[in-house]
């Protein structure tokens, strides 16, 4: 993966979410569709590594342990998603 | 169980402050076509289901609408933030200040709060999801009104996002209807 700064790292994790949210629904309702079911499988592993980036420099994504939070308690640090403009 | 994630399902920019925008796009956070509706009525209706693929669909995609609701909180937050006080009587959002000042709140775009009517749960899944489908295109019509209001580029392009969604929902409840169809015509009896 390139290196990126943090706003690029958000947009691809933004990006690969959506993705997933996509294939999601649509394999609720195409089960036995085996391309969309590859696709999803490797967005979700591209989304996972993404996250595992961003959180490792700018703190947890997402609360009630699903993100560790190393030193320091990070989850109240970083601005809220409605704060993105000053 | 839900968990957060600290990010927009897709990126918010507003140009500045404009609350005669907000006045509009606030009937999409508490409106009877907005996405508190959307994401209460397929969450409420997921438990008499009578598919395991249909629960899937209504709680996956009243997931999806409640970060469209932050989304266009994040709009409507993002317009009144630093809006002066003359721009927000301009508006005629001066009722809706002396409630709630520049915070958000669940109403349509004339102030009606949002009321459990706006929703239905028949325990007829047939009925519901008809009714998901009508509401994913009300949402879509709503959706299309508020672009041909808006004067804000950056606005405007996440409106169509949030149109696009609907469009596709729509999709997904007319192919859930056809497989509940096909499994309450195929039921046993004995």
């Amino acid at each position: 993966m390139p290196a990126m700064n943090k706003d690029e790292l958000m947009l691809r994790i933004q990006a690969l979410e959506f993705t997933a949210v996509d294939l999601n629904l649509y394999l609720d309702t195409h089960p036995c569709d085996a391309r969309a079911l590859a696709d999803f499988n490797q967005v979700a592993a591209a989304l996972a590594q993404t996250v595992a980036v961003y959180e490792q420099m700018y703190g947890p994504l997402t609360n009630f342990g699903r993100s560790q939070s190393c030193g320091r308690w990070a989850w109240v640090e970083q601005p809220w998603p409605w704060e993105t403009q000053g | 169980m839900w968990v957060y994630e600290k990010k927009l399902e897709y990126p918010v920019k507003v140009s500045g402050p404009n609350p005669k925008l907000a006045k509009a796009v606030i009937t999409q956070y508490g409106g009877p076509d907005g996405e508190l509706a959307a994401s209460l009525r397929y969450l409420t209706q997921r438990y008499s289901m009578p598919t395991s693929q249909a629960k899937g669909v209504l709680t996956d995609i009243g997931t999806e609408e409640l970060a469209h609701m932050e989304i266009v909180a994040a709009i409507v937050y993002n317009l009144l933030k630093n809006a002066p006080l003359e721009q927000i009587k301009a508006a005629g959002m001066e009722g809706y200040y002396a409630d709630h000042d520049r915070s958000l709140f669940f109403v349509n775009g004339d102030g009606v709060p949002w009321v459990a009517a706006y929703i239905q749960s028949k325990g007829d899944p047939i009925a519901d999801l008809h009714e998901d489908m009508a509401a994913e295109e009300k949402a879509r019509s709503t959706y299309e009104h508020l672009i041909n209001l808006s004067d804000d580029p950056d606005v405007t392009d996440v409106l169509r996002f949030l149109r696009e969604r609907e469009v596709v929902h729509f999709q997904r409840f007319g192919e859930t209807l056809n497989i509940v169809w096909e499994h309450l015509s195929s039921r046993k009896v004995w």
